[in-house]
């Protein structure tokens, strides 16, 4: 049973508050195999529920054989639309800023390859399994459109979520016209799936009008109530848990049919049912990275300063529901430019609709724009570094505003000295190794915003002088049970032992969503604010206590640490929290807090996070292989609170870059609409062999006006920057510049610059 | 059609009748041993999640019919530590951060054990990186992983040598 995570003292101790490199506190549950994700949960009675999905892109399910599945020993049931319960909520209804349409067996209706169209459940998976694959679905088929050739071209309300699609600053013909070195130049993106390791899995158990679900989750408290709509009950009627997520990427924070299926089975057969999609299901209805088409048209004077950016960025989206990759947003806030315009265009296409996935729309955007900037500075005869510094804005180039904090130059100083970037030839195919390989070095800048999300945190003091703090946060790998636990500590004056943190259940308060790289500053920042509030909570009843050594110094005059109040000008004067307690009568006191930001900070700055990325190839020439050979980061992110984990996410975050430059594609053919690579041999991501010695440098920044611990985060820049920096470092090693990603050795060996 | 089988896991002895030919070792373990530690990524023999051992050797559990597996021994992640005592590539995994949200750790684990046992990577990073190569990882905890198995491996000559 996954309960909430309840973390003792960590088994290694190397620090006890923000800063310190901690190790992880759930990582003996992770060594040992004990960290229960949501497909290790069996309820007694369980039953197996199975999706069966269409094989057309576009059309209608003229029928299913029913009845051979359900003669298959051990299949229970079979859900189709001609059976199917009603919901509370229409599928194709979008509920709140984030919703998205859902396909639940509403109709006949085939919108995209593997969506649902009807699901077994039997006592066993193999049945249910086989169950799925005797249904044989005929159907009426329609021609699939997958291409943007072949789709349907609008132009989108809004792109991302609720972001205004175009955007213009200055005149930007008159920049055009006005520059001495053009750029023209289009990239494009290919659709690309989150494929987290942990496959979205569903674990449903009613108990009468009360619902208990085991499933991985990246907005706890906010799909809890989503879940309830669909099935007509009061949020508090259902517990949501969450402990541990083999990974997320944006795709689990977001709705899906397959969940509401496997729920509405547990409702009708009155036992609980585990719903585990299998890997090619994947690859249709739990969201994905739209394509994008990118146009940029950049102007440079003589000296090489921006004097027009110009970035249009055209997304797939499906035909049902819109999520357009706002590419071009990348262009905003970085370079500085007299004129910027951007715009979107949308195509509908027979594919799922996208979502949000790791660095939505940064992460096109960025890669588009800095291989732009790169041909920039080529085209200006000025090195990619200088040419940057020559475009460095000062203050939000969109907005006009000053940064809370920026310290980019410093990124590009210290990354530039530890790759060694001094003394790179400006023209390419300088550079062989010993083996004959063409090496190449590239850059790009890396940027990404610090949103935060509305979060809610419980701290309670206990008369034995530990306290409980409590936040439904979720954990998917960026270490937030250990970076919140320190942040709750510090909060509270506590060591982190003494600290019991729970988290990862519904029935907390509202953690917010762990996306945007926001959870840590929000969940963060609530539980700070609950810590200082109970604080503020003790230290009334000591102040006011004849006995306390601390009577009569007033709430503002003590200070919190080590588990006890210190009276600030006298350090002699001092008592520990459990004394406190223990002669107050309370076996505990609690405090509340939220996370927000200033309200005034937030109207008058511009609040990002900012690096420099910096990559080495060696590309062979007869073969077109690509290897990056070294990756060098460095970041700005405000403050760090746990180096350890903030490194692993860089990391991890540079090797999604590895990956976009070199590897992930998904594949439709034209004719069937279909993803030909719907699983983990075909779909590429980078495996060890593919991974270079790395680096990534954390540079320090004190951002006072992002939230009071002046946290931005981690999660999603390393990717942007990086896919800029390996493509640039492939041209750089070729003259080749290929202007589709990914950069596979077809599209360097069949290019006509290749041959030596 | 029923089977029976007996295997040894993580040293205890298990009789098994299975109800259905199709089972797999790895569902075997997780739907019906209650031995969940074992992950499933892909169910195709591409992520690596469910490495196993299986008399010493690392194989992906999900390619493996259950009913074929009759008399072999089998460890699973859950059989690695000692009691408290952690295995040296379970302790390195934990001090180099060779993970994130843990989902594939259990068969980078039990991988790197496998590796070592075959003693065919020596101190190579390069060779450690093609031999944890069948084992993705989505999150990106390469690095980690790399030092983690170098340094496990490290430790364990250290303590045949002594
Ligand atoms: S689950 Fe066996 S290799 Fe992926
Ligand atoms: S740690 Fe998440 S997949 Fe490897």
């Amino acid at each position: 049973m996954s309960d909430a995570i309840t973390l003792p003292a960590p088994h290694v101790r190397l620090g006890s508050s923000s800063g310190q490199p901690v190790t992880r506190r759930d990582g003996h549950l992770k060594v040992t195999g004990a960290a229960t994700y949501a497909a290790d949960n069996h309820p007694a009675g369980m039953l197996y529920a199975v999706i069966a999905v269409s094989t057309i892109a576009r059309g209608r399910v003229t029928s299913l054989d029913v009845e051979a599945a359900k003669a298959h020993p051990g299949v229970v049931e079979v859900i189709t639309p001609a059976n199917r319960p009603p919901l509370s909520l229409d599928p194709d209804e979008k509920v709140g800023l984030f919703g998205f349409r859902i396909d639940a067996l509403q109709n006949d209706r085939v919108r995209y390859a593997r969506q649902p169209i009807a699901l077994v459940v039997a006592e066993t998976l193999e049945a249910a399994t086989e169950g799925a694959r005797l249904l044989s679905p005929t159907y009426e088929v329609e021609p699939a459109r997958v291409t943007f050739e072949d789709g349907e071209a609008y132009d989108p309300p809004a792109v991302g979520v609720g972001a205004p699609p175009n955007f213009a600053k200055g005149d930007i013909a008159a920049g055009h016209a006005a520059a001495t070195h053009r750029v023209d130049t289009t990239y494009e993106t290919p659709a690309q799936y989150h494929n987290a390791m942990e496959p979205h899995a569903m674990v449903a158990e009613w108990n009468g009008d009360h619902l208990t679900i085991d499933t991985p989750n990246q907005a706890i408290v906010m799909s809890r109530a989503l879940f309830a709509g669909y099935f007509g009950i009061p949020p508090e009627n259902v517990l949501l848990r969450s402990p541990f997520l083999g990974g997320g990427f944006g795709s689990k924070a977001i709705m899906n049919g397959p969940y509401i299926l496997a729920i509405l089975a547990a409702r009708m057969m009155q036992r609980p049912v585990k719903m585990v999609l299998p890997r090619d299901q994947m690859f249709g209805p739990v969201g994905h990275r739209g394509a994008t088409q990118q146009h940029l048209r950049l102007g440079m004077d003589a000296e090489g300063h921006l004097t027009a950016l110009e970035h249009n960025a055209v997304a797939t989206t499906s035909t049902f529901d819109d999520f357009i990759e706002p590419a071009a947003n990348a262009s905003h806030n970085l370079y500085a430019s007299p004129a910027i315009s951007t715009r979107h265009g949308g195509v509908r296409v027979d594919i799922g609709t996208p979502g949000p996935m790791r660095a939505p729309g940064e992460a096109s955007g960025s890669a588009a724009l800095e291989c732009a900037i790169d041909e920039a500075a080529l085209a200006c005869g000025i090195d990619p570094l200088e040419f940057r510094l020559r475009n460095y804005s000062e203050t939000d180039p969109a907005s006009g505003k000053p940064f809370s904090a920026k310290a980019l130059r410093e990124c590009y100083a210290e990354g530039a000295k530890a790759f060694g970037w001094a003394g790179r030839p400006l023209s390419p195919r300088q550079m062989k190794d010993v083996q004959g390989r063409l090496v190449g070095w590239g850059m790009g800048s890396a940027m990404f915003p610090c949103p935060m999300f509305p979060a809610t945190a419980r701290a309670t003091l206990r008369s034995d002088g530990t306290a409980l703090v409590e936040t439904a946060g979720a954990d998917m790998g960026q270490g937030a049970w250990t970076a919140l636990a320190q942040i709750a500590a510090d909060g509270l004056g506590l060591d982190v032992e003494r600290i019991e943190f729970r988290s990862g259940t519904s029935d907390l308060p509202d953690g917010g969503v762990a996306g945007g790289s926001g959870h840590t500053a929000s969940a963060g920042t609530a539980l700070h604010n609950a810590g200082t509030d109970a604080i503020a909570r003790l230290a009334e009843i000591a102040t006011a206590d004849r006995k306390s050594p601390l009577f009569g110094a007033g709430n503002a005059g003590v200070e919190a640490r080590d588990g006890r109040l210190y009276h600030r000008g006298d350090e002699t004067r001092s008592e520990s929290y459990a004394d406190i307690l223990a002669r107050s009568g309370n076996a505990s006191v609690e405090g509340n807090g939220t996370g927000a930001r200033d309200p005034k900070d937030a109207e008058e700055r511009a609040m990002f996070s900012h690096g420099a990325v910096f990559a080495e190839v060696k590309v062979d020439p007869d073969l077109g292989q690509v290897m990056v050979t070294r990756l060098v980061g460095a970041f700005a992110a405000g403050r760090i609170i746990n180096p350890k984990l903030a490194r692993s996410q860089l990391y991890g975050g540079m090797i999604w870059g590895v990956s976009f430059a070199l590897h992930e594609e998904a594949v439709h053919d034209r004719r069937s609409g279909r993803i030909m690579n719907a699983d983990l041999a075909g779909y590429h991501i980078p495996v060890h062999a593919d991974i270079p010695d790395m680096q990534a440098l954390l540079i320090h920044e004190d951002d006072p006006y992002v939230n009071v611990l002046g946290v931005k985060g981690v999660g999603e820049i390393g990717v942007t920057g990086t896919v800029g920096a390996i493509a640039n470092a492939i041209w750089h090693a070729t003259g080749v510049r290929v202007r589709r990603f990914p950069i596979t050795l077809d599209k360097l060996i069949l290019d006509p610059g290749m041959p030596a | 059609m029923t089977l029976s089988v007996t295997l040894s896991v993580n040293g205890v002895r298990r009789d098994v009748t299975l109800e259905d030919p199709r089972v797999t070792l790895l569902d075997l373990l997780r739907e019906r041993l209650d031995l969940v530690g074992t992950k499933k990524g892909c169910d195709r023999g591409q992520c690596g999640a469910c490495t196993v051992l299986v008399d010493g050797r690392r194989i992906n559990s999900c390619l493996a019919l259950a009913a074929s597996y009759d008399g072999a021994d089998i460890v699973t992640i859950e059989g690695l530590a000692k009691g408290d005592l952690l295995d040296p590539v379970q302790a390195a995994f934990i001090a180099h951060d060779g993970f994130q949200c843990g989902f594939c750790t259990p068969g980078q684990i039990m991988s790197a054990v496998g590796l070592i046992n075959e003693g065919e990577a020596g101190d190579d990073p390069d060779r450690v990186r093609e031999g944890m190569s069948g084992n993705l990882c989505r999150c990106g905890a390469h690095a980690g992983i790399v030092e983690a198995v170098l340094d496990a491996q490290k430790q364990l000559q250290q303590r045949r040598v002594a």
